[in-house]
């Protein structure tokens, strides 16, 4: 028994945390998500340099044959620094799909493929020679607009397959949607008879759909997580060094409670997303409750953390200039992402008590 | 990362869970509390588990203990839970008055004293808590006097738990009238059999009595029972304190493992469909596995650096507003029914738990102290006063 993360582990967090906070500081934040692309889509070679986006890869595909437990790490530290590439997307909702075809994981290793997940039950597929065509329509596609390629989940002859349609030009259609939170662009993504390659047919997908849901609620755990503890350490700041009265307001216990109940649930967040990664990594047979579990509580936690940190901000934390409100935008799309809260709960206590 | 056990933890735990099954006097099983007539059992029970290595796990060898890393007890705290049996009923001796003793102890009173705690032949109380000090411990005023050969202690504790059954007590008193507050103080091992030591049980509001208040009156304490320096005995209960977080939160989550398993069994029971019930009782599961995967990162801490961290006080907060949380939850599945105080059911079970748990937000650390410590000690924020 040891819930601790190995020397190696806690190499990759102080490189991860030291490499987003020199790139990006607080005050990029706006020019980012203002930007045309919405991202800094020069970081991507750059995170597969650093080995992120291949961590979980095999070493035959170029990747380095770790675990999800790392790729935990970089959520988390992704979330802390509010980042807005399709690294969630890549990594967390495409790569189980991807791993159909060991020249795609390839591609994901050395940064040439970025991909998403467009789900949904309204695309249909059908064949066309040893390739398919994609007929259909999704929404609020994660990264819709940053991705090299989707990977679809269409009915074909056989039930729900999960396809591969790559971007050429202007197809698929994608029409990027003005959606609360800036820094993980949402879009509409339309097939008109889009050619795709089968990554799994309707047998094995739905296993591949299960385990891609899971590993998505983890890693937005983490991310959520990376969110509530920068949008605490943010209150801490400003709480030590605002004055009113003659004193710091944190000084008050008004202030200083809600900012310790704060640190108090993004501990014990921390802790579900831990034990979530590590249940997925290991193939644990408790890994899909842990994920809800995780995911439920981590989204609401980071939440509750970002309208705390508003309120200490008084009127500064209102405003639009200050970047607390891209923290608690980023924390409302967690916590809307797959199903609230309360619709986990719901599938907890089908668990717990039946009915 | 590995949440398993190892081969050896499994060993142990396999071991004690068949020890539990067999050797748990019936007349504990169930165990909630020492009140009643399990308090009769305790003793013996404490040396059963004394007798089969159970006492004094992370102690060391040389003290009579198994000299295990902190691991072992985590995983003891886990399976009494689980089996519903009580610890050892000298807590207080093996979890606070042995490892100060240990850490502050002369040679003679390491021999005198420890080995009776494992073998509970002495059980020990504190006497911090005062009527007039509770939170601010350091403005204590129980005096503690040298007067010739000996000290002298007057003065009221109060909470104290298991002083109507034991043998010694950990007292800090003050002995300077004019100091500041935290120079003056002093601690002693005080004998409850010592002349003018008068011991008031306190009915709680659940009509029964935990806890007592401790008056001293002239009572004369031997010099060698002094823990540390006259005057330095700040220093020497903050020892005390700092094991009282220890493995704490496994004994807490191992006690809201109980409750919450008894309130999934209760709401099949009773309230099997109703949407908002079950959304409150997937709440208190998803809050105990956050509490107990916290323990754990914890533990992990502990091993790695002796010392335990702020976990400790997040899981003191969050399980004592859980329990109070779920408590009143049962009673509200059980509705007018848990009014009614006798009998050995759910009800009378959930009416004395519900109002039993309005004391853990109070005993050991108000949870309003304890935010003030993450406040100031974890996130590092200008005191409060």
């Amino acid at each position: 028994m040891d819930f601790s993360f190995s020397p190696e582990q806690d190499q990759l967090r102080a490189q991860a945390r030291s490499f987003l906070e020199r790139r990006y500081p607080l005050a990029r934040l706006a020019e980012i998500a203002t930007s045309e692309d919405g991202w800094d889509r020069a970081s991507w070679p750059e995170l597969a340099r650093l080995g992120w986006t291949g961590a979980s890869i095999p070493e035959a595909q170029g990747g380095a044959g770790l675990s999800f437990v790392e790729e935990a790490i970089v959520f988390e530290e992704l979330g802390r620094a509010l980042y807005s590439g399709p690294y969630f997307s890549t990594v967390a909702l495409a790569l189980p799909a991807l791993g159909c075809a060991p020249d795609l994981l390839a591609q994901v290793a050395s940064g040439e493929l970025t991909a998403t997940l467009a789900s949904g039950t309204a695309v249909q597929a059908r064949g066309a020679g040893d390739r398919w065509r994609l007929r259909g329509e999704t929404d609020l596609v994660a990264d819709a607009g940053s991705v090299d390629a989707f990977v679809v989940q269409a009915r074909g002859p056989d039930g729900i397959g999960l396809y591969l349609a790559e971007r050429h030009g202007t197809r698929p259609q994608i029409c990027v949607l003005d959606t609360v939170d800036a820094s993980r662009r949402l879009g509409r993504v339309t097939f008109a008879d889009d050619d795709a390659r089968l990554l799994a047919a309707p047998a094995a997908a739905a296993g591949i759909i299960a385990a891609t849901r899971r590993r998505a609620l983890a890693a937005l755990a983490l991310e959520a997580v990376g969110v509530a503890s920068h949008a605490l350490a943010l209150g801490v700041e400003h709480a030590k060094s605002r004055q009113q009265f003659g004193r710091p307001i944190g000084a008050y216990q008004a202030v200083s409670h809600k900012l310790a109940d704060t640190y108090v649930e993004t501990e014990l967040a921390r802790s579900l997303a831990y034990w979530a990664a590590w249940c997925i990594a290991e193939d644990d047979g408790q890994a899909e409750l842990a994920a809800s579990a995780a995911k439920a509580y981590a989204a609401e936690a980071a939440v509750a953390a970002c309208e705390r940190a508003i309120q200490v901000h008084g009127g500064m934390g209102f405003t639009w200039d200050h970047p607390l409100h891209r923290y608690y935008k980023r924390a409302l799309w967690i916590e809307s992402f797959d199903r609230s809260g309360a619709a986990h709960r719901a599938d907890i206590a089908q668990v717990l008590l039946g009915g | 990362m590995d949440l398993r056990d190892g081969p050896e933890e499994a060993a142990f735990r396999a071991t004690l869970r068949t020890w539990l099954e067999a050797k748990v006097p019936s007349g504990l099983r169930g165990f909630r509390g020492w009140t009643g007539p399990a308090l009769a059992l305790g003793r013996d029970w404490s040396k059963r588990l004394a007798e089969a290595g159970y006492a004094g796990l992370t102690w060391p060898k040389e003290y009579g203990g198994a000299g295990l890393p902190w691991r072992y007890q985590a995983l003891y705290l886990e399976e009494l839970a689980r089996a519903e049996a009580p610890q050892h009923l000298g807590v207080i001796g093996l979890g606070m008055a042995g490892p100060t003793i240990i850490a502050h102890g002369r040679p003679d009173q390491k021999r005198r004293y420890l080995a009776k705690i494992l073998s509970a032949e002495d059980i020990w109380c504190q006497g911090f808590s005062e009527p007039g000090s509770g939170s601010d411990l350091a403005s204590v005023r129980a005096r503690v006097d040298r007067v010739g050969d000996r000290f002298v202690v007057n003065g009221q504790k109060v909470w104290s738990s298991y002083a109507h059954v034991a043998d010694r007590c950990i007292l800090l008193g003050r002995s300077t009238t004019a100091s500041e507050k935290h120079e003056g103080l002093t601690y002693l091992i005080v004998d409850m059999k010592s002349p003018g030591v008068e011991v008031r049980p306190l009915r709680q509001i659940t009509g029964e009595a935990e806890f007592n208040e401790i008056f001293f009156t002239d009572v004369a304490v031997p010099t060698e029972n002094l823990l540390g320096e006259v005057g330095g005995g700040w220093r020497v209960a903050m020892t005390t304190l700092s094991h009282e977080r220890g493995t704490f939160g496994f004994a807490l989550a191992g006690a809201l493992d109980v409750a919450v398993r008894k309130l999934v069994a209760l709401a099949r029971e009773r309230a099997g469909t109703d949407a908002l019930v079950r959304d409150r009782v997937a709440r208190e599961w998803i809050d105990l596995q956050a509490l107990r995967y916290t323990n754990y990162r914890a533990l992990a801490r502990l091993e790695r650096t002796g010392v335990p961290g702020p976990e400790g006080s997040v899981a003191k907060l969050r399980w004592s507003e859980a329990n109070q949380r779920l408590t009143k939850l049962a009673i509200e599945i059980i509705g007018q029914e848990a009014q009614v105080a006798d009998g050995d059911g759910a009800p009378a079970y959930w009416r004395y738990q519900q109002l039993r748990s309005r004391g853990n937000t109070i005993e050991a650390g108000t949870s309003e102290i304890l935010r003030n410590i993450i406040a100031e000690r974890v996130l590092g924020l200008p005191r409060s006063r």
